[in-house]
C-alpha cells in the first residue's frame, strides 16, 4: 500500500493521474505532461515533492559525521549553503545521490531520494555510531513544494513581506533561508531538479494544502501550473541531471556517472567508500576504463527507452539509462553509459529500438542549458 | 474517466474499428490508450498497398513517457494513411474518435472486436 503526501486531496481535486514512485502516490500529470513541461521551462510549474526525504543531523560532531558518512566534505558547507553529494558503500556502489543543507556547525538536513529515505535513515544511524550526533528521520512529518521556472521568483516575491523581498530576491543558487511565504514559516532554498530557476519550500504537513492553494492563486496570472513527476523527469533529462535507479544505483559508481568531481578523496581522516572509490579512481573507472555516462542524440525521430542496447557497428558497447523525445528541443534525447572508447562527442552510435537500428550522437550534457 | 465512441468496434489491445463505404474500415485507438500513453509524439503506421493482420503489429504509437505497439484489429490491405496524424499526433490525444483516426483497411476479415458497451465495462470507460 503506498503513501500519500498531505497534499493528496489536493491533486485527488485537481484531476490528477497518479503513479506508484518510491512506494508513494504521486502524480504524474494533471493535464498534458508537454503543457507542464513548457510552462516550466516559459513561465512556472508547482510541484509536490513531499515523499523526498528528510533527515535532520544535529550535535557536536554532525559535519565530522557527515565528512565520514558521504563521499563529498560537507564540513566546509557555508551556513546557508546546500550541497549535493552522494552516500555510497564500502565498495564504492552508490545508496543514493542527496541534497545537504547546512544551517550551522552543529546542524544539517540531509535531502534523500523518496525511495531511498528509510534506507540512507537506517545507514546513516548505523554511521552515527562513535560520533556525538543525533539523526532524525522527519520525512513523514514534512512537506516539499517546489516552485519553478522563470516566473517563480515573481511569484514568491507576490507572498512574501516586503522586509523579506530582498532576501528572496538575493537568494543565491543552492542558497537557503529561514522565510515566512503567505504566512507559513517555511525554509526556502533555491534548488530545483529541471534546470530552471526556482524555489524548494520545506514545510511541517499541517500547512502543505494552505501553501499550494496560495502559491496557485499568486501564479495564476503568472503561467504557474500544477506540474506531475512525468514532467518532471522530461526536465530533469533535458538538464541532464542523474535519476537514482536509472543512471545512478549500487552496481554504478561515481566516477562513471561523471560524479567523480563529489568524491572528495583527499579529504582528512575515513569515509565511507574511500578505499574502494581511491581504487576505482586509480584505475581510471569512467576515464579509461569501463563504461561512461553520456548524452545520446537521436538522429531520427523515434526515441531510445531506459535499458535499450547502445551499439557500435552492430555490437553492444553500452545500454540506455533514460531516454524520451525532448519537449523543448523537439528531437530524442538519451543519458547511456558505454564502453570508455566510444564515449567521445560526436561519436557516432546506435541504439536498437525494439529490434530496429536508429541512428544517434554521442552529444555534450546537458542537452538543454538555460539563458542566464 | 476515459471516454469511449458508441457505435464503433473495439480490439482487446484499444483500436477502434468504424465501418465506411463498402467493407472499408478506418482504424484509431481509444482514450482509454491515449490515457494510458500520455501526449502521443510519433505515430508508426503500415504503408498503403500492405497487407495487415488481425492481432498482428502493425506499427508503433509513441508518446514522450512510453511506446506502445499498434494492433491491426482487422485483415486487408492498407487504402490510405491520416497524414495529418503522422505530422502532427497531437490529434490523436485531441481528438481519437475524430481527426486522429491512423488508418484505412479493406477489410477481409476482422479479428476478435467488442461492442463499444463491452469495451466500456472492461476498460473502465465512460460511454
Amino acid at each position: 500500500m503506498s503513501k500519500h503526501t498531505a497534499l493528496y486531496g489536493t491533486h485527488e481535486a485537481l484531476g490528477a493521474s497518479f503513479t506508484d514512485f518510491g512506494g508513494w502516490q504521486m502524480p504524474l500529470k494533471y493535464s498534458s505532461e508537454l503543457a507542464e513541461h513548457h510552462a516550466v521551462r516559459q513561465a512556472a510549474g508547482l510541484f509536490d515533492l513531499s515523499h523526498m526525504g528528510e533527515v535532520w543531523v544535529t550535535g557536536p560532531d554532525a559535519g565530522a559525521f557527515l565528512d565520514y558518512a558521504l563521499v563529498g566534505k560537507l564540513s566546509a558547507i557555508a551556513d546557508g549553503k546546500a550541497k549535493y553529494s552522494l552516500i555510497c558503500n564500502a565498495d564504492g556502489g552508490i545508496i543514493d545521490d542527496l541534497l545537504t543543507y547546512r544551517f550551522g556547525p552543529e546542524k544539517y538536513l540531509v535531502v534523500p531520494n523518496a525511495g531511498n529515505a528509510p534506507t540512507v535513515a537506517a545507514e546513516l544511524a548505523q554511521r552515527a555510531e562513535g560520533f556525538d550526533v543525533v539523526v532524525e528521520n522527519v520525512s513523514e512529518a514534512m512537506s516539499l513544494i517546489a516552485v519553478q521556472g522563470p516566473n517563480a521568483e515573481a511569484i514568491l516575491l507576490k507572498l512574501t513581506d516586503d522586509a523579506q523581498h530582498d532576501l528572496v530576491s538575493g537568494l543565491k543558487y543552492y542558497a537557503f533561508d529561514e522565510v515566512t511565504v503567505a504566512g507559513h514559516d517555511v525554509i526556502l532554498a533555491r534548488t530545483g531538479y529541471t534546470g530552471e530557476d526556482g524555489f524548494e519550500l520545506f514545510l511541517p504537513n499541517e500547512g502543505a494544502a494552505a501553501l499550494w492553494a496560495s502559491i496557485s492563486e499568486a501564479g495564476a496570472g503568472l503561467g504557474l501550473i500544477p506540474c506531475g513527476l512525468a514532467c518532471r523527469d522530461s526536465l530533469r533529462l533535458e538538464a541532464g541531471m542523474p535519476l537514482y535507479g536509472n543512471e545512478l544505483s549500487l552496481e554504478g559508481n561515481p566516477f562513471a556517472a561523471g560524479l567523480g568531481p563529489v568524491v572528495a578523496l583527499s579529504k582528512e581522516g575515513d569515509f565511507v567508500g574511500k578505499e574502494a572509490l581511491a581504487a576505482l579512481k586509480a584505475a581510471g573507472a569512467g576515464t579509461t576504463s569501463g563504461r561512461r555516462l553520456v548524452g545520446l542524440k537521436g538522429l531520427g525521430r523515434r526515441a531510445a527507452r531506459s535499458h535499450y542496447p547502445v551499439l557500435k557497428d552492430g555490437a553492444v558497447i553500452g545500454e540506455v539509462t533514460s531516454g524520451q523525445p525532448s519537449p523543448t528541443l523537439g528531437y530524442p534525447v538519451a543519458m547511456a553509459y558505454v564502453d570508455v572508447e566510444h564515449s567521445e562527442i560526436g561519436t557516432a552510435l546506435e541504439a536498437e529500438l525494439r529490434g530496429k537500428v536508429e541512428a544517434f550522437e554521442v552529444i555534450a550534457l546537458p542537452f538543454y542549458k538555460r539563458a542566464k | 474517466m476515459a471516454k469511449v465512441a458508441a457505435g464503433l468496434q473495439y480490439s482487446e489491445e484499444h483500436e477502434w474499428v468504424a465501418r465506411e463505404d463498402g467493407n472499408v474500415v478506418s482504424v484509431g485507438i481509444s482514450a482509454v490508450a491515449t490515457d494510458a500513453l500520455g501526449d502521443i509524439v510519433y505515430v508508426d503506421l503500415p504503408e498503403v498497398g500492405s497487407t495487415v493482420t488481425a492481432g498482428e503489429t502493425c506499427g508503433e504509437v509513441e508518446s514522450t513517457k512510453s511506446v506502445s505497439d499498434l494492433y491491426s484489429p482487422v485483415t486487408g490491405e492498407v487504402t490510405e494513411l491520416n497524414t495529418t496524424a503522422v505530422d502532427d499526433p497531437a490529434v490523436i490525444n485531441s481528438d481519437p474518435y475524430g481527426s486522429g483516426w491512423l488508418f484505412k483497411v479493406a477489410a477481409v476479415s476482422d479479428g476478435p472486436l467488442l461492442s463499444a458497451e463491452e469495451y466500456a465495462a472492461k476498460n473502465g470507460g465512460e460511454l
